[in-house]
């Protein structure tokens, strides 16, 4: 099912949860809504679920106009944050109860409702729990339960809520892959929200980046990682080292290094100053770039990041990746040459 | 005395925590404390015996004074104060007010946690004030404003004395009268709910609060009506906190004193409830058969207790996170 999100806005007070959005979700994607607390990203999510009105704007599912629909008919598969599991319900009564409110023709028989329980069960791997209390259940499996109860009505998207937010790491990466396959198998689309950038870049066939209720970006994870459309982008997705620049006719000056733009012409109109941003594993050791001294390294698992200060312009510090074995060839106080092999630029604030 | 029955038990219940925290489980020898934060044991032990020299003088003997004093001319005479007909008409009294005045305060005490603990508006403090009232009020008070209104000066008067010619559209001509309400049975049922309002609805908001909306919203994303939602979910999910203010909820009922003496009027056999009828009786200087009814007072107070501990015990996880009661 396509979503297209059209002008979309919504206020909290004076506060603008959501402004202006206009979003285009394809059928059966997976897409994320990745953004800081605060960003909107949640708000979105409830809004085409239609557990909150929007102030302005029209939501279409499949072309047709959603936006007076109740939640009850949008037929959406919505997981919570902390899975809002029925507590006094076993993990089968939860997953029939979507089939079990029904009323009228759309009633299934009991022996149907069964046996849609049983195959769910199955799909989320948890066929021998269908008796146990959601009390009684792991974080994981509370979360699988939450899924397989979504997808009981067969909605027309599945929507969840920072689906991993309250799981440990290893319980998260397992799932990660878990339901990459299970949107896979399901052809769903499919919305998550998360503030976990890795989370987002990994599972995502594509990113929204939201900041201030405004999508920055909207872009496959390896577009927004490697071109990122903003400065928050940049900061935002993955660590990044931002160095003050000048203009140079058609060309940066920065810390003493003349580069050539990016891509495409320069931006900031007629500003002489600009921002360049260069990620930490964008600097390679060699010749032609900047003149550094190391200040310090520190070892993060399988990476080593030095800070060094770059010899050039106002003597602005960097972080550099480099690998482990560079800690000996370049201790402290000693002079490395590094160079910039993927940058971006923005007007100067 | 028997009307305070209801106050009694509140006070075992806030009695109980302190004494279990303090209760020194230590091995150590001397008068070394069991751990650095606790107190020296001649301490404990002092605070102990205080804490139980207090139950004891206060609640378990007053308790023992009862049925002492209603067993003191015998058996017989015992069964023969509760057999007695205004006695008879007293317990039904109170069985019946009780029998009302619950189920208007279930419906009521739910509604009200609901709105305030599931929704946001303008004025939920206020509301919260409102409801909170009837435990600030003096229930003399409130009895009186029912006379107020009702009695024989009051506003509502030429309501229940001649009452009103309406004419309505459709209808035609309705002749609007109220039926006796205060020295009646009505009067004695409204104060009694007034009194009891909040046991219910206190009990219900900090459990739903806690409990958030996220389960109902689950539920009406997957196609439940808000109707089915409550019933399905909200209700399941509040059913022993509910329980346990039904309990509070029905004892002060039978145990209400001051409210139901100002509007009942005292008519034996008629407007006496159990309460009632214990004062007249004591006041008559039949002390026996006074405490003999009051031992009916006390046994419900009893029956209660060992019922809200069974809840505290068995289901105190799905009970409110935090009691005032």
């Amino acid at each position: 099912m396509k979503i297209e999100i059209q002008n979309l806005h919504k206020c909290f007070g004076a506060f603008a949860a959501l402004d202006d959005i206009n979003l285009e979700i394809r059928d059966g994607e997976l897409l994320a809504l990745l953004g800081p607390s605060g960003s909107g990203k949640t708000t979105l999510l409830r809004v085409i679920a239609g557990l909150e009105h929007a102030d302005g704007g029209r939501i279409l599912f499949g072309g047709e106009d959603a936006s007076r629909l109740t939640v009850q008919e949008r037929r959406v598969g919505f997981v919570f944050q902390h899975y809002a599991l029925f507590r006094h319900m076993t993990v089968a009564e939860n997953i029939a109860f979507g089939l079990k409110v029904r009323r009228g023709r759309e009633r299934w028989p009991a022996a149907r409702i069964a046996a849609r329980v049983e195959q769910l069960l199955s799909l989320v791997q948890l066929q021998d729990l269908g008796g146990r209390y959601p009390a009684q259940l792991s974080g994981g499996q509370r979360q699988r339960v939450a899924l397989a109860r979504a997808l009981a009505i067969e909605p027309r998207v599945l929507l969840l809520d920072e689906p991993f937010g309250a799981l440990d790491a290893q319980v998260r990466r397992d799932l990660r892959g878990w339901l990459r396959q299970l949107h896979v198998q399901t052809g769903l689309t499919t919305v998550f929200v998360t503030h976990d950038q890795e989370e987002a870049l990994e599972l995502a066939d594509r990113v929204a980046i939201l900041n201030r209720g405004r999508i920055e970006q909207l872009a496959t994870p390896a577009e927004a990682y490697d071109r990122p459309a903003s400065p928050f982008v940049y900061s935002f997705v993955g660590a990044v080292n931002r160095l003050r620049g000048r203009r140079q006719g058609d060309r940066i000056e920065v810390g003493g290094l003349v580069l050539p733009p990016p891509c495409g012409p320069l931006p900031g109109g007629d500003s002489a100053e600009l921002d360049v941003y260069v990620r930490p594993e964008d600097l390679r050791l060699g010749e032609g770039g900047w003149e550094a001294v190391v200040v310090d390294a520190q070892r993060s698992g399988p990476r080593l990041r030095v800070r060094a200060r770059l010899q050039g312009g106002q003597g602005q510090e960097v972080e550099v990746e480099l690998p482990v074995d560079a800690q000996q060839a370049h201790p402290p106080g000693s002079r490395v040459g590094l160079v910039p092999v993927r940058y971006g630029a923005f007007a100067g604030a | 005395m028997a009307p305070q029955t209801g106050g009694n038990v509140q006070g075992v219940i806030a009695l109980d925590p302190p004494q279990l925290t303090m209760a020194p489980s230590a091995p150590t020898v001397g008068a070394r404390p069991a751990s650095p934060t606790s107190e020296p044991r001649w301490v404990q032990w002092l605070l102990i015996a205080a804490a139980i020299g207090f139950l004891l003088a206060f609640l378990l003997l007053p308790l023992l004074l009862v049925f002492a004093e209603a067993l003191r001319g015998g058996i017989g005479a015992f069964l023969a104060a509760i057999r007695e007909p205004d006695a008879l008409a007293a317990i039904r009294l109170t069985l019946l007010v009780t029998a009302i005045t619950v189920p208007l305060n279930l419906v009521f005490g739910v509604a009200a946690a609901w709105l305030v603990a599931k929704h946001e508006f303008r004025g939920k403090r206020i509301l919260v004030s409102l409801i909170d009232l009837p435990f600030a009020v003096s229930p003399v008070v409130a009895g009186l404003v029912f006379i107020l209104i009702f009695g024989a000066h009051g506003w509502a008067w030429p309501l229940i004395d001649e009452g009103v010619q309406l004419s309505l559209p459709l209808l035609g001509q309705v002749h609007l009268q109220l039926p006796k309400i205060v020295f009646a049975l009505p009067g004695i049922v409204l104060a009694t709910v007034f009194v009891t309002f909040p046991f219910i609805a206190r009990e219900l908001m900090p459990l739903m609060e806690q409990q958030g909306s996220d389960e109902e919203l689950a539920a009406l994303s997957l196609g439940a009506s808000g109707w089915q939602a409550f019933w399905r979910v909200t209700l399941p999910n509040i059913r022993w906190g509910l329980l346990y203010g039904v309990l509070l909820c029905g004892a002060r009922a039978m145990g209400e004193f001051g409210a139901v003496s100002v509007v009942s009027g005292h008519i034996r056999g008629r407007t006496n409830t159990l309460p009632l009828h214990v004062e007249i009786l004591y006041n008559e200087y039949a002390y026996s058969a006074a405490f003999a009814v009051a031992t009916l007072l006390a046994l419900s107070a009893l029956v209660t207790l060992v019922l809200k501990t069974w809840l505290e015990w068995r289901h105190g996880e799905s009970l409110a996170a935090t009691h005032r009661h």
